[in-house]
């Protein structure tokens, strides 16, 4: 008998979306205009995050995680989302779904006892490096070289708009351990204190109290203990976890977009100037009628996703296309609403005065980051 | 070839090429600076006086250029090359907007006093008509200004003023008298406000999202006197406001055309040099038709915009023409920068590259001077809906 698709969220989901948004409403929240405004958010942010168990939703007990439950995660960063404020996401997220996820599916036992278990605790941050000033959709192009040496290796390169990378203290670094452009590229961890590694913070549109990085990595020695899995496997790697990203940024996409609604209803609801109200409401109906959409497309994502897992089987091209799909389809509609709740606040909205320019800076990214919308059409189009 | 389908005469291109240099020497260098301090310097005014900007529609008389409209709208596309929307659309409140009721209202004593230094850019200019309560419609102004003896008492609070920070003087509007009958903006007169008198309190408008480089403030009025010399034209001429109201929105326009055309060629740029997939991005289809349709509508809304300046040249501009070009023009620029951005890919986010910059300014266009909604009102009234 064929499985029908499960109900998405069990009892255990519930309860958890309780706590993270307490979590969240306590501990993130009341800050949100400081933070945003001194482009900082307290590194304690992410220990607390660990001491509350919301870093490790994903990995064994083993380590301290509460996992392994993919939805749980799905949970806590639509919790987290919620504020519209995307730079606690992209903060948290880039941690413990990017580079805690590496440590935890390609690496040993040390490394995840030196790595995984303090990310979970969140007493050490880190972040993923892929792309660079001359690589970003074509990851085969990836040029920071790992040279054979004594043993290890000599990693030299540059990488560019690194999520934390400006002061994680170590990042996931892929790296070229030789020239098939597939075949040779490989993972890295690096420490942030190592010799000849260096890093600036960038300044971008909006998650400006991220620590968006340029990282630059010049002739920095790493032992046999630094490679992260199979030498030559690093793109592969990638391959099989980047669907993940596009899910979890779906789930924030649609978390912000439902606060920007929320936001648009509520001042409008407030407003004095009867003669833009239906034209409003009516541009707002559409719009609850997309975030509707985003939300059912990315949960049927993420049920294929842990599906997938579940069955220890590689999502197929059925599922591959929906969550190129799901990114597509949340991250522009995250940016529509955005801007509509802009509108509708009229030129109050385009000072810091009200949060809604934040929510339509901070949207801008999704149909950029973790994959671009032609990226998107291009997998969706090559899966017809 | 000698003729030309183009609106601009040799003295125009003449004039093209004199702002172009001088943009591409004293402006673009410092735009990024600027736009981060949040301030530019008074300097440019005054250069630009010298240069003969900021008089190009002004009668040589008064010290202007006596040109016509299309000086102005040359001057505003070349300044959007700048890399500051916020700095051009201030010196356009400067000469559009807060001093052509001076030289249409004014007595001599008033365009001398006024006027001409502000066509030196020696001093600077701005104009006060938005409150709290009060945005399109000038009939809502709810500043008053008293009698006291043969002066004024001007109490009051006007909002979102650009150059509220650096203007020597203000042309605002306050009421005199309540508003008669049918006629609710009656009652409405003009005042030239010394912005260093007591009782004006400037409170700048901090976090704008855009715009950045210029100083955007409130001017909160407690009691300012002004003698009866700082009204302008007669009392309860107000509606008078309504034709820079109106250029303001035109301006506006020519302003977005020029924004979203730079926007483009330097995203065509970008797309040629920077490779992807072993090619240049300029080389998918996508692009190429993404920037095929960017260059077509940005076409279509500059013959819409021309065919109104062309129109305002002739004062024969309608309300439906320049409302038409407004909500065309906004809507445009902010999807074509928009569009522009994405071709940078990470680099559009960054600000390496001036894109997002031009994607927070334009975004201004469609709440304010006129937003989306007032002008589809205005649209949807001349349709006689």
């Amino acid at each position: 008998m064929t499985e029908t698709a499960l109900p998405l969220y069990d009892d255990s989901h519930d309860a958890l979306r309780a706590r993270a948004r307490q979590f969240v409403d306590t501990e993130i929240v009341p800050h949100v205009g400081d933070w945003e405004r001194s482009g900082e958010i307290p590194r304690a942010l992410f220990a607390k995050a660990g001491d509350a168990g919301l870093l490790g939703l994903k990995f064994s007990p083993q380590w301290g995680g509460g996992g392994p439950d993919y939805v749980a995660a799905a949970v806590w960063l639509d919790e987290v989302a919620r504020p519209g404020f995307g730079s606690a996401g992209g903060a948290l997220s880039s941690h413990s779904e990017l580079a805690a996820l590496y440590i935890d599916t390609e690496g040993t036992d040390e490394q995840k006892e030196r790595y995984l278990k303090p990310s979970i605790a969140g007493s050490l941050v880190g972040a993923l490096a892929i792309t660079e000033p001359g690589a970003g959709s074509d990851v085969s192009t990836v040029s920071t070289r790992a040279h054979r040496s004594n043993g290890g290796w000599r990693l030299t390169g540059e990488k560019i708009f690194i999520t934390n990378g400006a002061s994680c203290d170590f990042v996931i670094v892929v790296a070229r351990t030789a020239d098939d452009p597939h075949r040779g590229l490989s993972l890295f961890v690096v420490d942030a204190d190592m010799p000849g590694f260096t890093r600036t913070r960038l300044s971008m549109l909006g998650f400006r109290a991220t620590h968006t990085g340029q990282l630059v990595f010049d002739d920095v020695v790493l032992g046999e203990e630094s490679l992260l899995g199979t030498m030559g496997e690093g793109f592969y790697a990638l391959m099989r976890r980047l669907a993940w990203e596009r899910i979890y940024m779906s789930i924030c996409a649609v978390s912000a977009a439902e606060q920007s609604l929320r936001t648009a209803i509520s001042y409008l609801g407030g407003s004095a100037r009867v003669a833009d109200r239906q034209a409003s409401r009516h541009r707002l109906a559409d719009l609850v009628m997309r975030v509707a959409q985003a939300r059912a497309i990315v949960e049927q994502a993420l049920r294929c996703y842990v599906g997938a897992r579940a069955a220890g089987e590689e999502l197929d091209k059925a599922s591959r296309r929906l969550v190129a799909q799901a990114k597509l389809y949340t991250q522009r509609v995250a940016l529509d609403v955005a801007d509509e709740a802009m509108q509708v606040h009229g030129v109050a909205g385009y000072t810091a005065t009200q949060p809604v320019e934040r929510y339509w800076r901070d949207a801008r990214l999704g149909p950029i980051g973790g994959g671009t919308d032609e990226i998107m059409r291009e997998i969706i189009a090559g899966s017809l | 070839m000698a003729w030309s389908a183009e609106p601009f005469s040799p003295a125009h291109d003449e004039l093209r090429a004199t702002v172009r240099r001088y943009v591409e020497a004293e402006l673009q260098p410092y735009a990024a600076e600027w736009e981060s301090a949040e301030w530019f310097p008074n300097e440019v005014f005054e250069r630009m006086g010298e240069l003969g900007f900021l008089g190009l529609t002004v009668p040589e008389a008064h010290g202007g250029q006596g040109a016509d409209y299309w000086a102005t709208v040359v001057l505003y596309e070349e300044l959007m090359r700048a890399g500051s929307a916020g700095l051009a659309s201030a010196v356009a409140s400067h000469t559009d907007i807060a001093t052509p009721p001076i030289l249409r209202l004014g007595t001599d004593a008033q365009i001398e006093q006024y006027l001409s230094p502000a066509v030196e850019g020696k001093r600077v200019a701005c104009f006060a008509f938005t409150e709290p309560d009060a945005g399109p419609d000038l009939a809502d102004v709810n500043t008053w200004a008293k009698r006291d003896g043969s002066d004024w008492l001007i109490t009051g609070v006007k909002t979102f003023v650009t150059n509220g920070v650096r203007a020597d003087c203000c042309t605002l509007a306050a009421r005199t008298a309540e508003p008669s009958g049918d006629e609710r903006a009656g009652g409405i007169s003009i005042f030239l406000v010394d912005t260093a008198s007591p009782g004006v309190k400037v409170e700048r408008q901090a976090g704008k999202v855009g715009m950045c480089a210029v100083d955007t403030a409130d001017l909160v009025l407690t009691d300012v006197r002004v003698p009866e010399e700082a009204l302008l034209g007669g009392e309860g001429n107000g509606l008078e406001l309504a034709r820079e109201l109106r250029g303001e929105r035109l301006i506006a326009s020519v302003q977005a055309v020029a924004l979203a055309q730079r926007q483009l060629d330097l995203a065509m740029d970008y797309a040629a040099q920077r490779r992807v997939f072993g090619q240049a991005v300029a080389d998918f289809q996508v692009q190429r038709h993404r920037f095929a349709e960017l260059s077509t509508r940005i076409e279509a809304c500059r013959r819409l915009v021309y065919d109104c300046c062309d129109s305002w040249n002739l004062g024969t501009a309608s309300e439906l023409d320049i409302a038409q070009c407004k909500l065309a023009s906004a809507g445009m620029a902010n999807w074509v920068v928009d569009e522009a951005l994405q071709v940078y890919g990470g680099y559009g986010y960054s600000k390496e590259f001036e894109v997002e910059r031009a994607w927070r300014d334009m975004r201004l266009l469609r709440v304010s001077g006129g937003s989306d909604e007032s002008q589809r009102e205005i649209i949807g009234q001349a349709l006689g809906l």
